[in-house]
Formats: structure tokens, sequence, C-alpha cells
């Protein structure tokens, strides 16, 4: 089983992390390190990076420079490896995408036990169990037979999280969770989300909401054109913030 | 009689023959702009008399009826185009020739393209009832062909019990195979040109044909290992036809016809296109005999033509037959274009380079050929490797086309699904082909589904393509229907209610898929 260091290593290590869209540099040397059970908010103003810290995470965009481990799997420079190439990391890591996309022609509960069943084999009967206590949790069990497109903004978002957790990942990206939520749903997602902690799950999640990373956040990490400017508690960071990009982030959300 | 070549008309001709029905085909002949000109000029029952005989005949039947002659291919030749030529100067008047499709010319002489059609038009009791026959003026017979090697063996048609045996559509040939089907067991194949049928016999196809004499011994030449059986099956006869009203120009053609017996100008002609024998002779001179004393020639009264009722009893349960071999074709080459249209789309998708250009060049050569070129080359240019029988070369040749454009629409159609679906799918640890097969695909096929409706449509209305294969699907029997009744008015009419009540469902059908899709599952 796992030994002290291995509790200790962290989930997510990523390292002089360069990314770019052609000629455009878009990360430019970022380091993250997350320990395990560990909420941290990666802010920002649009356009800064966060997203495709991300994307580079999940493997979906390729990067120039760095490196990224997450537990064994070690992501490097160059074209994205073949999905073949990537089931131990699509084990350790989920993501909620800011746009859901759940799948368009299926139910919420089929959205949630497709990848328990292709994926990890597990027999339909029994996924479905697992995927109704999972929305349960979420509070959208009683959608579960509803389409996507028949959701609302906050179900549709529980509803992509649940999906995300049904390889049961230890690792959790949320790219900008709150965009389309109300105060009320961006308080339940809040309860969500911390619930989720509760249980050992280290949670990074991409947000320009100052108010949910406060209330939510363990840990603070600013960016600024594609670097990490800032970086500690929420209280630190978001009381009394020392570089000017993160002043800005707080003007921009208390007008 | 005949068609040396197969063209794109027959098949055309069908579809012409619907529009008649919605009452357009006047706009759409090809032969509007001239009839319009020359019945300005004709008008044969009123009036001075013309100068010129227009008469209409297939340059397609070939020698020795109708050709063109290959140092000038404006000017005709053939028997056929001398005897109309010695009627028009016993006429004094000039022959005008009018190339017209060889089952279409009672109609086109009836709407008044020409005076008279004459290119082996057979003497048969529904075109005496509905048309004006001249005198016959070439005695012809009906001759079974069979393999050289099978001489002694099939000698008439009741040898061919159970066997297949071709001849061209809608003639006396055929007439007389459907009549002894059920008599001798032999199942008639029936060909849009009297050529193919030669050729399935030696290639094993077929095991006799049946057809005019005249035909039988120019194929005998041009397709080598084949024998004719030297007693005739029937006897028939070549005329001249005019349409209704037109008895006075009739009677004076018959008895020019008559005189150029008398005088052995025919026989002249006959004997330069090698076609003279004893049986002509003696015809020609039973004829002149028996006409000797009469002014006004005898003609058999119409009565013989079935009626409408009969003919209809006939010919509704053949369609319904019909429309199940255009049902079952259109289905059959659906599945399989959707089938390989997938794996096309599939294959210029994530297929390397080379994969790509192949399926791509598939595509536009698929979709830059003529459906029709393409049947032909997979039932008659791929025999020497595959004998496909005539229905699977259609299902294919029908299918492996429409998989062309099938496999477009699924690319776009794949292409068109969300991005952020496919990387949600692979964050989820789904394999390629599992989001392929469980996202992508499920995805763009909701997307697929109307315009591979539209082709469904537009393949069941195609399928009427493969009766150039000998299959007879609902077109082919509905051409065999107005070929029997003179007329495409019924026929037209009850062949595309066929086409209608077949198609509207799959509309309908579509419709209901797409928005169970669509709406919310309650």
């Amino acid at each position: 089983m796992e030994g002290p260091d291995r509790m200790n290593a962290p989930v997510l290590d990523i390292r002089g992390l360069h990314l770019a869209f052609g000629a455009r540099e878009v990360v430019r040397g970022v380091d993250i390190r997350l320990a395990r059970g560990e909420c941290v908010a990666l802010m920002g103003l649009s356009g800064v990076g966060k997203t495709s810290v991300l994307r580079a995470t999940m493997a979906l965009e390729p990067f120039t420079r760095g490196s990224i481990a997450l537990g064994e799997v070690m992501l490097r420079p160059g074209p994205v490896p073949p999905e073949s190439r990537l089931r131990a990391l699509r084990r350790q890591v989920g993501m909620v995408f800011q746009r859901h996309h759940l799948f368009e022609h299926l139910t919420a509960l089929d959205n949630v036990t497709l990848a328990m069943v292709h994926a990890l084999g597990v027999p339909r009967a029994e996924a479905g169990q697992r995927a109704m206590a999972l929305l349960e949790t979420l509070a959208v069990a009683p959608r579960a037979r509803a389409l996507p497109r028949e959701l609302s903004g906050g179900e549709a978002q529980r509803v992509a999280i649940a999906r995300a957790l049904a390889l049961d990942p230890p690792l959790l990206l949320l790219d900008e969770p709150t965009a389309s939520l109300d105060p009320a749903r961006r308080k339940e997602l809040g309860a969500s989300l911390t619930a989720l902690g509760r249980t050992g799950r280290t949670l990074f999640i991409s947000t320009h909401d100052v108010e949910f990373a406060r209330q939510h956040a363990q840990r603070v990490i600013v960016m600024a054109e594609g670097q990490i400017v800032e970086e500690g508690s929420p209280a630190e960071v978001l009381e009394h913030p020392q570089h000017p990009a993160s002043r800005r982030l707080l003007d921009a959300s208390n007008p | 009689m005949l068609r040396a070549r197969v063209t794109l008309r027959g098949s055309l001709l069908s579809l012409a023959a619907l529009a008649v029905v919605a009452g357009a085909v006047w706009l759409a002949s090809p032969a509007h702009a001239g009839a319009a000109g020359a019945d300005a000029q004709a008008a044969p029952a009123t009036g001075p008399a013309p100068a010129v005989l227009r008469w209409g005949g297939d340059p397609e039947g070939g020698a020795p009826y109708v050709e063109a002659d290959p140092d000038h291919p404006s000017v005709m030749r053939g028997f056929d185009v001398e005897v109309a030529a010695a009627i028009a100067a016993g006429l004094g008047r000039t022959p005008q020739f009018i190339p017209c499709e060889w089952d279409s010319i009672d109609q086109s002489v009836r709407r008044g393209d020409f005076d008279i059609g004459m290119s082996g038009v057979e003497d048969t009791p529904a075109r005496r009832a509905r048309m004006l026959e001249t005198v016959p003026y070439y005695e012809f017979t009906e001759v079974l062909t069979v393999r050289a090697a099978d001489r002694d063996r099939f000698r008439t048609l009741a040898d061919l019990r159970g066997r297949r045996v071709g001849t061209l559509g809608a003639t006396m040939a055929y007439a007389m195979l459907m009549r002894q089907a059920p008599i001798d067991g032999i199942t008639p194949v029936s060909y849009d040109d009297d050529v193919h049928p030669y050729q399935d016999l030696q290639s094993g196809r077929l095991d006799g044909v049946v057809l005019d004499n005249i035909i039988a011994a120019r194929s005998m030449r041009q397709v080598s290992g084949l024998y004719t059986q030297p007693q005739p099956l029937e006897v028939g006869h070549y005329v001249g036809v005019l349409a209704p009203g037109h008895e006075a120009l009739r009677d004076r053609i018959d008895r020019v016809l008559l005189a150029r017996m008398k005088d052995g100008t025919l026989e002249r002609i006959f004997r330069k296109w090698d076609v003279w024998n004893d049986r002509q002779a003696a015809f020609e001179a039973r004829l002149v005999r028996e006409r000797a004393s009469a002014a006004v020639p005898q003609r058999p009264a119409g009565a013989a033509q079935p009626g409408l009722l009969a003919s209809l009893r006939v010919f509704v349960p053949a369609l319904f037959q019909a429309a199940g071999v255009t049902i079952v074709i259109s289905c059959g080459s659906m599945a399989l274009a959707v089938l390989v249209g997938m794996l096309i789309a599939a294959g210029r998708i994530y297929g390397g380079r080379v994969v790509r250009a192949v399926l791509l060049g598939y595509v536009e050569l698929m979709r830059g050929t003529p459906v029709l070129l393409q049947l032909f080359v997979i039932y008659y240019g791929f025999a020497s490797f595959v004998r496909l029988p005539a229905f699977w070369a259609s299902l294919i040749g029908l299918g492996l086309n429409y998989a062309a454009y099938e496999s477009e629409i699924y690319r776009g159609a794949l292409e068109a699904v969300p991005k952020g679906q496919l990387e949600a799918a692979r964050t989820l640890g789904l394999s390629e082909v599992q989001v392929l097969r469980l996202v992508r695909g499920p995805q763009a096929f909701r997307l697929a589904l109307p315009p591979m409706t539209n082709d469904f449509v537009a393949l069941l209305k195609d399928s009427s393509l493969v009766s150039v294969l000998t299959v007879v699907e609902l077109t082919k029997q509905a051409q065999i229907f107005a070929a029997n009744s003179g007329s495409w008015l019924l026929p037209g009419l009850l062949c595309g209610a066929f086409y209608l009540v077949l198609s509207l469902p799959l509309a309908h059908l579509a419709r209901r898929l797409e928005l169970r899709w669509k709406a919310p599952t309650a």
C-alpha cells in the first residue's frame, strides 16, 4: 500500500511549463505543486493562460518546455501522446469543462455511466447504481433521465462533475466552474466541492471569481501574462495583494 | 428492332413518361423544337401534299436496319432507310429521317414527330389496335440461339426448362417468352438492347436467346461460339407505323409497297443487305397475290387487343412484384452504402495520408462518373473475372455508388461534432475507437439523418437504372406495361403512385426519428 512518502508526494507537479500557440507563448515558465486533498484556485483575468495549464495537465494540449507529473505519469514536451498511452493519466485526473461538454445524445445518467462501462468495464447495472449515487451526492439524481439540453446551467455543471468523478480520479480539475452560475447555485457548487475535498480528493480550480476562491480555496495562485505572479492563502493574496495583477483581479470583481 | 448500343435513354424515357403525367413532356421533349417546325410544314391530313416524307427510325438499331454511315455519320443507311426512300419516291416526296428511340416510335409518330415509323417495327395485335400499320414489308422469324456446345441439348424452349432465356424487352420475342414461361418452365430475361443477350449467352449468364433471325445472324458474326437453331419459333412481320387518322396516306404507302414488291425493288434492297431468302420471296408473292384484287388492303380487326381491365389484371400484380424488387434493391444497396460510406468517412478522418488519398480518389471517381456506366462495368466489364448475377450486380453497383455520397455526408457530420464533445470523451479514458463509436458516431448520425433520407429517396428512384442489367423493377415493369398497352398514361400514373407510396412513408419516418432525437424523452 502507499507509504508515507507516497502520501506526501505531490498529486500534481508542474515544472517550468511553457506552452505556445504558434509564435504566441501563452504559458511562460509555470511551476505548480498540489498536495493530496488540497483545494487550490488558479486565478487571473481571462486570457492569462489558466485554461492552457489545465488543458496541458489533461494532455489535451501539447507544450513546448517543462514537465507535468501526475503520480506515476509524466508528460513531456512535444505532441500529445496517443490515447492508448494515456490510460494511467486518465485514471489520475478528471476534468470539468467550463461549458460542461456533456454528451448531448445521452441522458445525465448515461453521461456518468459511459466511462465506467466502457473504460473500466464495470457491469452496466452496477455502473448505473454508482452513477445514481454520485448524482445523489451532487443533488441532481431527480434529473438522471434528462438530456443535457434540458438541464439548467447548475444542473449540467453538477452532472459534469459527477461524470468526471466516474473514474474516481484523485485529482479533479474544474475550469471556471462558477462562470454560468447565479449566487445561489454558486453556493451549492461550493458545498459540493467542500464535500469532495473531505473525501481526500485534490481540487484544482481555475477561476476569476474572487468571492468563490476566498470561500473555498485553501491556496490561491495568481497568474498574469503566462506567469505566476503571486501565491499564498486566500487571506494573504486576496486581502493584501502585492502584485498589480492581483489588484486588478480584485478590482474587476468588486467594481 | 433494336438498339445495338445501350443508352441512358431507356431509363430517362421512363422518367420522361412520368413527366407526361405532369403534363410537362411537351416542353421537356428533345424533339419538341423540331416537331413544332415540322407540324407547320407537314399537317398530312389537310392542305396540299407536303414535299417531304418524314420517317422515324432508331439509328442505334444498327445494320442492317438503320445505322449511321461510318464515313458520313449524318447519312443513314440500311434496308429500312432504302425502303423508306422507295416509299417516299413512290409518293413523290423526299425522305427526311428523324431519329427516334426504337421503343417510343409509336408515341412519336402519334405526336406528329414524323409521318411514318419504320425501323424493324413489329406487327403486333397491340400496335394494330392503336396505330395504323402498313402492309408488312418483311417477314422474319424468331429463332433460338444457344452456345455451340449446347446445340444438340437445347433445340427448343422446352429443352431449356429451369434456365434463363434472354431477349430484347417489349418485343414480340419477349411476349412469346412470357407466354411460354409457365409452359416450358423457362425464365425470360429482358434486355434493353440486342447485343448483351448474346454476350451473356456466351459467358454463361443465359442458356438461350430468342430474337429475330436478322439480329441472330448479325450477333453470330460478332459473338463467337454460338449456334442458332434452324427451326423458327414464331413468324413475325416488320411494318411501317402511322398515327390513326392518316388512313389515306397509309393506303397510298401500301400501294407503293405492293408495287415495289412486284417490280422487285424490295428484293434488290433486301439482297443488298443480305436479308433476302426463300421465305421472303414466298411471303411477297403471297402478299401480292392476296392483295391484287382488293383496292384497299384488308386489315385485321383491332378487337384482338385485350381490354384495359384485362391488361390491368395482368400488370397490377406484376407491378406489385416489381415494386418488391425495387424495395429489396433499394434497401439492400442503401445498407451497403451506409456501411461502406461509414468506413470511407472514418478512413478519411482517421486514416493516414495514403488511405486518405485512396479514399478521396474512390469518392471522386464514383461521384464523377455516371452510375449507369458503373453498373455496366460491374455487370459486363467485370464479367471476365466475376460473373455477378444481375440482382447482385445492381445491388452492389448502386450501393458502392451511393457509398461515395454517404461517406461525404458522414464525413461532414463527423467533422461537425463539436471538439469539446470529443475532448470530454477522451478525458474519460475512452479509446479513439470508443470515442468514435460511443460519442462522435452517434452524434454525427443524428446530423446525417436528414441528408441520408434524401439520398434514400433518390436511391429508390435511381434503382430504376438497374433495368439495364435485365432486372425487372418498377419502372421497367411500367415500361413493359406501356409498350404492351401502347400508352404511357396509365402505366406512368400507376408507376408514379407506387414510387410515391414507397417514398412518402420514408420521409415521414425520418421526420419522426429526427423529432424523437431532438425532443426530450418524456
